[in-house]
């Protein structure tokens, strides 16, 4: 941390303050209020009307109930894939650690068209389900599969250094006092690892809800049935009726930044637990 | 959004409980991994290749794939530049300096990530769309940003500004600016300390920042797709492009396209880990 007393010793802070200030305004904030400004010039009853119609309620409810319950799967997965990296030691652990990346450094049309493929009717997956009676692809649970492939790295990557950072002697502690495994994990390590688990389930599923690349293959695009809301976006755009469209957005918007929000205090709090909890050395 | 990046630590305890919960637990991660991450792997492959390396090269050098390929590039091209610039400048003044208005700042440069790509195209159209803000204006003077090569540039820069600054960032942030004063205290200039000392301090993050924001410029689907028009051999990027021959019933060219892309996120993924590896490495 530097001391007020130098801090302009450095050359550069006019020069990168008015950088990132006119490039942060021109390419994301000019461009967001205009969709702002487009919400707000919409009347109540026009915003209300396409809103509170049942195909955009059901898009709503199908792309927040599905982020969620990726999210879910997410963080019980997530959990334990980052305890298994962390804890312990099996051949081709670097390998697995580098792969858990994978869904965010590929793009999600190839995700969405993978998946897809996999998951229909003649697909590697998709017959053998389809012999037992599942459907997979085009349906609500193929979106879950989508988002939560997607959302994979969020919990694993926000857990894992939180893992890690645990000292062993609170563990050595609860251990030499008579506690079972299975309580030292419920009792200390979970706790300490709860915030950082809200807060990768936080991130994975505010990116679920917004995606579209990897959903819009694999759900078939049913209206009321498995139509997601960024879709209905691009459907009303396609007919030109821009309100419409900045409507179905602004909510969306909304709840985007509702959870950015609850982001930052999640990891404010994962910080401070960390700078104050008791018994670490 | 994205996930924080982190290079692990050495393990420091292995043991923790007993054997058989050690590989239940571990079996069950890696099926869940196998399952959902590396079959889909090879099915990208084993379907681009499934009639043969002659058609999936076919499918690569058809002139509609070319001119995919060609516009992919330069909406790349154009991106990360800017925002490598963007996001140097950025960086260095949040790690260097204390101002008012530093952690909005900080807040408002990860807008992008928590933007559905979707809106992220929407905003673009709403300015420069036929109805937008912009539109009779440039419908007047026979502009064409919307369903034109401009406005898959501007998503594409949209939608991959802050990954060069959130890579960067956290890396100057812990290696402190000593090295700087002491070039500066000697004389030489603000260019030639920041090119000299501050780059190569920071350079592995810088690629991999550049990577990150490059495999998704190249990738980027849901954004360009509200742009874009889908006009063959004009406006589509490679992302369009394998959704568009996927669409036509042509399953082995859209996996050859995609492949391409999967290559580049393997890559990707490699970069990362040789600069965590450099990293850790004294």
């Amino acid at each position: 941390m530097h001391s007020s007393a130098r801090r302009r010793v450095l050359p550069g802070f006019g020069l990168t303050l008015g950088l990132s200030w006119s490039y942060l305004g021109l390419i994301v904030l000019l461009p967001l209020s205009g969709l702002f400004l487009k919400t707000f010039s919409l009347s109540w009853a026009q915003f209300w009307d396409t809103v509170a119609s049942p195909r955009v309620l059901a898009a709503y409810r199908l792309s927040f109930g599905a982020a969620f319950l990726a999210a879910l799967l997410n963080a019980v997965f997530g959990l334990l894939v980052a305890w298994v990296l962390v804890r312990y030691r099996f051949p081709g652990k670097a390998l697995v650690d580098a792969l858990v990346d994978l869904p965010f450094a590929l793009p999600t049309a190839v995700a969405g068209l993978t998946l897809t493929t996999l998951y229909s009717r003649n697909g590697w997956y998709g017959q053998h389900l389809e012999a037992l009676g599942f459907q997979v692809a085009f349906t609500p649970v193929g979106i879950v599969i989508a988002l939560t492939f997607i959302g994979l790295p969020f919990v694993v990557r926000t857990v894992q250094p939180v893992l890690e950072d645990i000292e062993a002697d609170v563990e050595e502690a609860a251990a030499t006092l008579g506690a079972t495994p299975w309580q030292v994990f419920t009792r200390v390590l979970f706790p300490s690892v709860m915030p950082a688990l809200l807060s990768g389930f936080t991130l994975a599923f505010a990116r679920a809800i917004g995606e579209y690349g990897s959903v819009v293959f694999i759900s078939g695009n049913m209206p009321m049935k498995t139509e997601i809301a960024p879709l209905l976006i691009i459907t009303r755009l396609e007919q030109y009726d821009y309100a419409g469209a900045t409507a179905i957005a602004g909510v969306m918007l909304a709840a985007s930044f509702a959870l950015l929000l609850a982001v930052n205090l999640l990891q404010r709090w994962t910080q401070r637990r960390f700078e104050t909890r008791p018994g670490t050395g | 959004m994205h996930p924080p990046s982190h290079a692990p630590r050495r393990d420091r305890r292995l043991v923790s409980g007993p054997a058989a919960v050690r590989w239940l637990l571990i079996s069950v991660a890696l099926a869940f991994l196998g399952f959902f991450l590396v079959v889909p792997l090879v099915a990208v492959f084993t379907y681009a290749l499934q009639k043969g390396v002659g058609a999936y090269f076919a499918a690569i050098l058809e002139p509609e794939a070319w001119s995919a390929i060609r516009l992919t590039l330069l909406a790349a091209a154009i991106a990360v530049p800017l925002n490598l610039v963007f996001g140097l400048a950025a960086a260095w003044l949040i790690s260097r300096f204390r101002f008012p208005g530093r952690d909005v700042l900080l807040t408002l440069i990860d807008l992008p990530f928590s933007v559905s790509p979707v809106i992220a195209g929407l905003i673009f159209v709403l300015l420069f769309g036929r109805q937008g803000w912009l539109g009779p204006w440039l419908a007047e003077h026979d502009i064409h940003i919307i369903f034109a090569v401009p406005g898959i540039v501007l998503a594409t820069v949209f939608v991959t500004f802050p990954f060069v600054v959130r890579e960067v960032l956290p890396i100057m942030q812990a290696q402190g600016h000593d090295e700087e004063e002491a070039a500066l205290s000697l004389g030489a200039s603000g260019w030639r300390t920041f090119l000299h000392v501050t780059l190569p301090k920071v350079k592995w993050g810088v690629l991999y920042g550049v990577l990150l924001c490059n495999a998704r410029a190249m990738g980027e689907f849901g954004a360009v797709s509200v742009v874009s028009g889908h006009v063959r051999g004009v406006t589509n990027t490679l992302p369009l492009h394998a959704e568009i021959l996927y669409n036509e019933y042509n399953l082995a060219g859209a996996f050859a396209v995609a492949s391409l892309l999967t290559v580049l996120a393997l890559v990707t993924l490699a970069v990362k880990k040789y600069v965590e590896w450099k990293a850790e490495a004294p």
